[in-house]
Order: C-alpha cells, then sequence, then structure tokens
C-alpha cells in the first residue's frame, strides 16, 4: 500500500526524530557525496593527462636514443652498450623521404640545450631550450600568439632567431612586447621573433616554458655538432601512426645495421600508445575512488537499518495498536519502509547537491569532471541501500503479532 | 433459521509456556454471546479476564476449542482477513488507553477508517462524529499528551466505535479514571448498546457491572458465574436518554 497516507505517517515518524533522521541522512548524504566527488576528481585527472598528452600532438612518434625504460635520451644507458648510440640529421633525411617511410609526414630534429636567457639585467633559465626544425611547431600543435615562427630560409641561413613561450616572454619581459628584441643566450645574442599561444601547464610540466631556435643556429653556438637528443616523427594521421612507427623502427634499425631488434640504440614513443595506457590505468583510478566513496554509501546504509531498527523496537507498541485497529501487514511494512527510503532519498539529493557542489573546488591539484552516470548510480544505490536495508526492519515490524506488540515495554 | 450467536466459545483454553512450568489461564471457558447483548466480565487477577478478551477480539488465539465469530471458525481466517475483522467487526479499547503518540485525537480516530481504505473529506466527518458521540467534539485536535484520562479514554472509545463494528470490546476501560470520567465512558458504552450493538467489557467495579445486561464471573479461567441482570433485545439497566452530557 503505497498511497499518500502512508507517506503521511513515515514523513511524521520521521519528524518526530529530527536529529536522528538528520544523521542517518547524513550518513547518506556522505556516501553518495563522496560517490560523485571522487568519481569527477578520477575523472578530472584522467582528463588533465590525456590534455596533457594531447597537447603534445596525438599523431606523433618521438624517438630517443637508447633503449626505452632504461633511461631516456641514452642517459642512463647501461649493459650491452658498446657502440655510441646515434640520432643523426641523416636519420631524419631518410624518414622524411617518403618512398622509404610512407606514413611518415614530417621527422623534425630535436636538440635540447640547457641555457640561460637574459634580456636587460632579467635573467632566466627555460625549463626546454630546443632546437629544431620548422615542421616541429605543426608536429608539437603550437600557434602563434605573436610575430612569427622561424621557417626554411632562417634554418638554412642559421639565423639567430628564437620563438619563446609565454612562461618565458613573462619571466623576461614582464608586460613588455618581446617580438623584435634581443635576448642573450649563453652570451649569443638572439632575435625574438614570435611568441607561440599559451597552451597551459598541466600538470606539473609547464608546456609554456619553451625557447624554440633552429637546429643549426643552436649548434653552431650552444650544444655543437653531435647526435640528436630526438626525432619528431608526425604521421601523416591519427590511424597512420602504428604504420608509421613500424617504419620509423624498420628504417633506423637498418641504418644502424642492427639485424635484432631487441638491441635497438633508439626506441619510439608512440603518442597514442601512451595515451591508451593513461587512459587505462585512469580508469583504474577512478574505478578505486568509487569503490571507496561505495563503501562509505554502504556503511551509511548499515546506519539506515540501524535507526531503523531502533525505530521499530521504539515503536514496537504502536505497531501492536495499529494491528489492533486492522493494520495489514503490509500497511506496516510500508511505513517502515517508506520511512527507510525517504530518509536514503532525502539525504541522497542532499548528497547529489553536496557532490555537484563540491565538484567546483580544486581537490588535490585536481579540477574534478562530474560524470552524470555517477550521479544517477550513487543517487540510485542510495535508494536502493534504502529499500535494502529498510525491508529487514520493517519486516520485523510487520511480522510481529499484534498481541505480543501490545505487551512489549 | 435466526443469526448465529456473535460470539461463540466452546470449550476454549489458553496455555502460555512460560520457561519449564506453563500457565493454564483459561481452562476450557465456553461461552455464547446473542447480538446486543452487553456483558460484563469480572473475577479475581489473574483469573483469565484479559486472555478471554484477547481471544475474542482476535489479538491472540486459543490453544483449543473453536472460537466462531459470526458463525465463522476464527481459526481458519488468514493474516489479511483477521486485520479486517480487527478493523471492521471489532473494537477495542484498551485499560491504559493506548492512543498513538505525538499525533492527534482526530488522526488517532481516522486511522481504522484508513486502514479501512476510506479517504476524503467523509473519513473526517466520521472520526469528528465519533469524536462528538464521546463528547470530545472540542478537542479533536489535541495531543493525546494534552488529554485527561478520560478524555483519552474517550477518545480510544471513538476510535473503537467509528468504523460501526458489531462487537466492543473493552478491558477494564474504567480502571485508571476516576468516576466522574467513569460515568462519562460508561454512558457511552450504554448509549452504543442501545444502537444495538454488543459490548463485551472487564471490569472489577459492581458498580460499572450494573450497567450491563448480564455478568460473567471467571475463576481460575473457568465461569464460575453467569447471571442475566436485564433482557437482551432491551435497553441497558443504566440508560438515561442521551442528554448533552458529559461535552467536556
Ligand atoms: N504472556 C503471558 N505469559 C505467561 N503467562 C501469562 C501471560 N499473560 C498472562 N499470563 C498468566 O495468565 C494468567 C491470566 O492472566 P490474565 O492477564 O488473563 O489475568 P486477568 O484476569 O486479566 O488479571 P487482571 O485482573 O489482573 O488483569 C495469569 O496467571 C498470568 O500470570
Ligand atoms: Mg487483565
Amino acid at each position: 500500500m503505497f498511497s499518500t497516507e502512508s507517506l503521511r505517517i513515515a514523513v511524521s515518524g520521521l519528524i518526530a526524530n529530527r536529529l536522528r533522521s538528520a544523521l542517518t541522512m547524513l550518513g547518506i548524504l556522505i556516501g553518495v557525496g563522496a560517490v560523485i566527488i571522487l568519481v569527477a576528481v578520477g575523472n578530472g585527472s584522467s582528463r588533465t593527462v590525456q590534455k596533457r598528452i594531447e597537447s603534445l600532438g596525438t599523431n606523433t612518434l618521438t624517438v630517443f636514443r637508447g633503449s626505452f625504460g632504461r633511461g631516456r635520451g641514452g642517459r642512463a644507458f647501461v649493459g650491452t652498450q658498446s657502440r655510441q648510440s646515434q640520432l643523426s640529421l641523416g636519420d631524419v633525411t631518410a624518414l622524411q623521404n617518403k618512398a622509404n617511410a610512407p606514413d611518415v609526414a614530417s621527422a623534425s630534429p630535436v636538440v635540447n640545450a640547457t641555457v640561460t636567457a637574459t634580456y636587460q639585467g632579467a635573467s632566466y633559465s627555460p625549463q626546454a631550450f630546443v632546437g629544431t626544425a620548422p615542421t616541429y611547431f605543426t608536429a608539437r600543435a603550437f600557434t602563434v600568439a605573436e610575430g612569427r615562427f622561424f621557417d626554411q630560409s632562417d634554418y638554412d641561413s642559421r639565423a639567430r632567431v628564437v620563438v619563446l613561450g609565454q612562461t618565458v616572454v613573462g619571466q623576461l619581459f614582464g608586460t613588455q612586447d618581446p617580438v623584435g628584441a634581443t635576448v642573450q643566450v649563453n652570451g649569443v645574442n638572439f632575435a625574438v621573433i614570435g611568441v607561440t599561444a599559451k597552451k597551459g601547464s598541466n600538470g606539473p610540466q609547464d608546456q609554456d616554458d619553451v625557447a624554440l631556435a633552429p637546429l643549426t643556429t643552436v649548434q653552431d653556438h650552444l650544444t655543437g655538432v653531435g647526435s640528436l637528443n630526438q626525432i619528431l616523427v608526425q604521421a601523416a594521421s591519427r590511424k597512420q601512426t602504428t604504420a608509421a612507427q613500424d617504419e620509423v623502427t624498420s628504417l633506423l634499425l637498418a641504418r644502424h645495421r642492427i639485424a635484432d631488434p631487441t638491441q635497438a640504440d633508439f626506441s619510439v614513443l608512440n603518442q597514442a600508445t601512451l595515451l591508451q595506457t593513461s587512459a587505462a590505468t585512469n580508469r583504474v583510478f577512478t574505478v578505486l575512488l568509487g569503490a571507496v566513496a561505495a563503501i562509505s554509501l554502504l556503511v551509511g546504509g548499515i546506519g539506515v537499518m540501524n535507526i531503523m531498527l531502533v525505530t521499530v523496537t521504539e515503536r514496537t507498541r504502536e505497531i501492536g495498536i495499529r494491528k489492533a485497529i486492522g493494520a495489514r501487514r503490509r500497511d506496516i511494512l510500508s511505513q517502515f519502509l517508506i520511512e527507510a527510503v525517504l530518509l536514503c532519498v532525502a539525504g541522497g539529493v542532499a548528497g547529489v547537491g553536496a557532490g555537484l557542489a563540491g565538484s567546483h573546488f580544486k581537490i588535490v591539484g585536481v579540477h574534478p569532471a562530474v560524470v552524470p552516470y555517477s550521479v544517477a548510480l550513487a543517487f540510485g544505490v542510495a535508494v536502493a541501500v534504502g529499500l535494502f536495508f529498510g525491508i529487514y526492519p520493517a519486516n520485523r515490524a510487520a511480522s510481529l503479532r499484534p498481541i505480543d506488540a501490545l505487551r512489549y515495554e | 433459521m435466526a443469526a448465529p450467536p456473535v460470539i461463540s466459545l466452546s470449550r476454549v483454553t489458553k496455555v502460555y509456556d512460560a520457561g519449564r512450568l506453563s500457565v493454564h489461564a483459561v481452562r476450557g471457558i465456553s461461552l455464547v454471546i446473542e447480538r446486543g447483548d452487553y456483558v460484563a466480565i469480572m473475577g479475581s487477577s489473574g483469573s483469565g479476564k484479559t486472555t478471554l478478551m484477547n481471544i475474542i477480539g482476535c489479538l491472540d488465539v486459543a490453544t483449543s476449542g473453536r472460537y466462531l465469530l459470526d458463525g465463522v471458525d476464527v481459526r481458519r481466517l488468514d493474516d489479511e482477513r483477521l486485520a479486517a475483522v480487527r478493523n471492521r467487526k471489532i473494537g477495542f479499547v484498551f485499560q491504559s488507553f493506548n492512543l498513538i503518540p505525538r499525533t492527534t485525537a482526530l488522526h488517532n480516530v481516522e486511522l481504522p477508517l484508513i486502514y479501512a481504505g476510506q479517504r476524503g473529506p467523509e473519513r473526517r466527518r466520521r472520526a469528528s462524529a465519533a469524536l462528538s458521540t464521546v463528547g470530545l467534539g472540542s478537542r479533536m485536535h489535541h495531543l493525546p499528551s494534552e488529554l485527561s484520562g478520560g478524555q483519552q479514554q474517550r477518545a480510544a472509545i471513538a476510535r473503537a466505535i467509528v468504523t460501526n463494528p458489531a462487537i466492543i470490546l473493552a478491558d477494564e476501560p474504567t480502571g485508571n479514571l476516576d468516576s466522574v470520567s467513569t460515568q462519562d465512558v460508561l454512558g457511552v458504552f450504554d448509549q452504543v448498546n442501545a444502537e444495538g450493538r454488543t459490548v463485551v467489557l472487564i471490569t472489577h467495579e459492581p458498580d460499572v457491572a450494573n450497567h450491563a445486561k448480564r455478568v460473567v464471573q471467571l475463576r481460575d479461567g473457568q465461569v464460575m458465574e453467569d447471571v442475566r441482570q436485564a433482557p437482551v433485545d432491551g435497553l441497558p439497566p443504566r440508560h438515561r436518554a442521551r442528554t448533552q452530557q458529559g461535552v467536556a
């Protein structure tokens, strides 16, 4: 019997014990709120990582010196390393050849320099000072904010020009316009010709803390001619990254005269694979967070059951009276069941409110992103918890014999 | 053929199992109560009056023997039907009133109608009519804790009669009341019986028993004496034409 009558009886039962009802609801509120917020945190961090990786360019491959997993760029290279591991401009040229690697759109050489740049007394060491080719900008999805990027003629003429990221601009120029200015990089004059558009600082790595100059110029004045640190390969499309990876691998193995792929003196990092791996890791992370929150929801449910048992015991006499004047089993059952479900619905609604409100705040460095299904799920589970944990006490009340209930002291 | 008696008990017993020893609270009672009778059950404490009343009111079941209510064996009734019987056929008045706390007198009286499935203004009208009958018309929005003992008992009687049951059962309805309240309450029972309903009440007081048409004495779970004071189909002996008495 679900009627307005039983609803009214249940509501007045809840109001009669305001504090107790509120505390029980709090348990459900915390459970539902925790599910929503924690899943949102998991989802938010997953999005952050994804965005960070995507901003590196999703259809790019990075070729490192040395074996991946034993240290990047060959720095921590140990073991079978007898030959100096090298990435040369010859490798880059070979990769640019469409006949060798049809799925490769571009290959850009990369050298990293550790520098200090100064401008009118201000000095700053960018996280990355990259010597590269013009194709790098497209591969890394940089866009111009001001001025221009260096081009092939700058590259060929070994022009001392530099393109700065927003963070570097802020450090050296403050609010001044940097384009046209000359900065000293390790004592060498470079003309600032452009500024990259802000990419955002996703996580620990600031993507705008960067300066880019033609590879030729950097090798001439800063690093000297040696091995490249990396080769950045852009596949023709996102779908072609795996094919491009195979082509790059076999081409470089052949060029480096290595027969056994396990002995490769380079490694190819596929951005798409990284994305998939991180997505999988994040799913696990999100599920774990959700599970922890679900446990608190369960605890809230047990609280509801506990309170309902107390309520039934307290109101045994009332149950006896109701039965004596003609209440049926299901009248009593629905009265207490509705009471339990009401507790959970009210707690659930408040929990959804708290969860949505809480998701507006930055939590442990992550902007939570609410997942709609988690809201529906948490609320649904809260109601189900009310039903599940309400059934036992309600059934106990309904099964009381009238005479036993009336005699209860 | 005449209608079956409203209550018919034959060799009814009730044994309570209290640990190792069992208590024979009712030892073979046979009793027939006709429609419209007004019966007072008396007897010393522990003689089994309440036990018998609970069996008659379908709150408890006999250990053995047969109980026919309106010719129907109550053992044959399932939970659902028993609830309907308690709701419509029987009105029960307890010694300790047993109103539901934190619930107004009106709502208490409405409850049996709610369980009978009646809704809307008609329910409210019937409940307030019942409260007026017991002289509580002006107190119906009060909580039980705001009513005197006599008023609470009258509210409980209103709740018992609101569904127009054929039988009113009352276990020491005046046990906790002073003499004025007792007179008010008995006036209501006399009135209800005068309307043709069967009334069975338990009492220790001869004054109260004098209102009944028949007095049954119990001792040790058995009927000792069964005295008729007035005919079944007449008015109750102390009945007074109802004036506006006892409007508290
Ligand atoms: N639930 C029970 N369990 C065990 N014994 C019981 C129970 N209820 C009643 N008795 C016993 O049954 C006997 C009859 O009890 P009952 O309540 O019917 O007496 P009563 O005539 O109503 O007495 P009183 O006038 O004091 O109300 C008593 O001896 C009592 O101790
Ligand atoms: Mg008794």
